[in-house]
């Protein structure tokens, strides 16, 4: 299977964040969201991958979207990644069963039993309206996602307002 | 060796800190951070790539502090940006590199050492760094950054074209494009 192409409504999840709080995709509707799936907790391009995100969450949220990273990895690996690198932004565990969100959205590695580096953009109605899979070892920036978020047509309204009629 | 989806989305102009000729026939860019541990290996890395190329060459740098992974890194760059009113840059530019080890360990402290090795006006530089400006100029970068698809620090584009690789990769294709071009 394939990455999730635009135009594909996005595959719901509901998965742990930490021991005990989950987070469902379906609260953010009216929001945008940008999913990050990512191989592994703690090697070096992934986490210069969301170390980045990580200091472009004001720009997410001015773009009106959330952002969610995902890997196969399990709640304390990510609450000790979280903690080590100040990421203020969830990480979720897609551990039982292995890797079904990630082979929802098309983006299982079922070789190595990891998700694969790949990128969505949802909008608020819960559509895909950009994906991106990048090769293993190569990290992907975010130019693509500010991109993708700034040609929705609800961030591109605002923009085009008279000043003063926001 | 140079990425064919990443490239650079402000060109270098007036607004940009640049060393060399105008003319050169090659641009390095880099995007870094000064607290950035591999920023300061690439420093003298870069230093020898502009010795050894000289007027071929054309270097600019730019902004891009990853402030949660390193909580000085844009009290540097404002830094660097209230040296540049004093005409200072370059010279805050080297000296935060050249003794990064030791700032960094005294943090905010540490910057103040750099004022005064500098011979910089400490309330000047203080005045400078509450004007808005500042840290407009520096999200600029880092935004224009994010948008050519800088993924980490530095980040270095050849003519253009986000390159990848390691060190010794870079001055053998910068060296490369030159001898095409020259």
């Amino acid at each position: 299977m394939s990455i999730l192409a635009a135009g594909t409504r996005a595959p719901e999840f509901n998965l742990h964040s930490t021991p005990d709080q989950s987070v469902a995709l379906k609260e953010f509707r009216g929001r945008n969201v940008v999913l990050a799936f990512y191989p592994a907790d703690w090697s070096p391009v992934c986490s210069d991958q969301l170390s980045l995100y990580n200091e472009l969450l004001e720009e997410f949220a001015r773009l009106n979207a959330q952002l969610l990273a995902i890997s196969v990895d399990g709640v304390w690996s990510h609450a000790a990644l979280a903690r080590e690198r100040k990421y203020h932004f969830p990480l979720l565990s897609d551990f039982e069963p292995k890797g079904e969100v990630a082979r929802a959205y098309g983006v299982y590695d079922e070789q190595d039993g990891v998700a694969e580096r790949a990128l969505f953009v949802i909008d608020g109605d819960g559509v895909i309206c950009w994906s991106y899979l990048s090769p293993m070892g190569v990290n992907p920036g975010a130019g693509g996602i500010v991109n993708a978020l700034e040609t929705l047509p609800s961030n591109n309204t605002q923009k085009t307002l008279p000043s003063g009629q926001a | 060796m140079f990425s064919a989806d990443a490239t650079l989305t402000m060109p270098v102009s007036a607004h940009d800190h640049v060393q060399g000729n105008a003319h050169a026939v090659v641009t390095l860019v880099e995007y870094g951070d000064f607290q950035c541990p591999a920023c300061g290996m690439a420093y003298p890395v870069v230093k020898q790539i502009q010795r050894r190329y000289a007027g071929n060459l054309r270097f600019a740098f730019r902004h891009f502090p990853l402030s949660q992974a390193h909580p000085y890194a844009q009290m540097a760059a404002e830094l660097a940006e209230a040296a540049a009113v004093e005409g200072k840059f370059w010279a805050m530019h080297d000296w935060l590199y050249e003794n990064q080890d030791d700032w960094v360990a005294d943090g905010a402290a540490g910057l103040g050492t750099g004022v005064r090795a500098l011979g910089l006006d400490q309330e000047a530089i203080a005045a400078t760094l509450r004007n808005p400006d500042i840290d407009a100029r520096i999200r600029r970068d880092f935004m224009g950054g994010v948008r050519s698809g800088v993924n980490g620090t530095p980040g270095f584009y050849v003519d253009g074209r986000l390159f990848q690789g390691d060190f010794e990769a870079l001055a053998h294709g910068i060296g490369r494009l030159i001898a095409l071009q020259a």
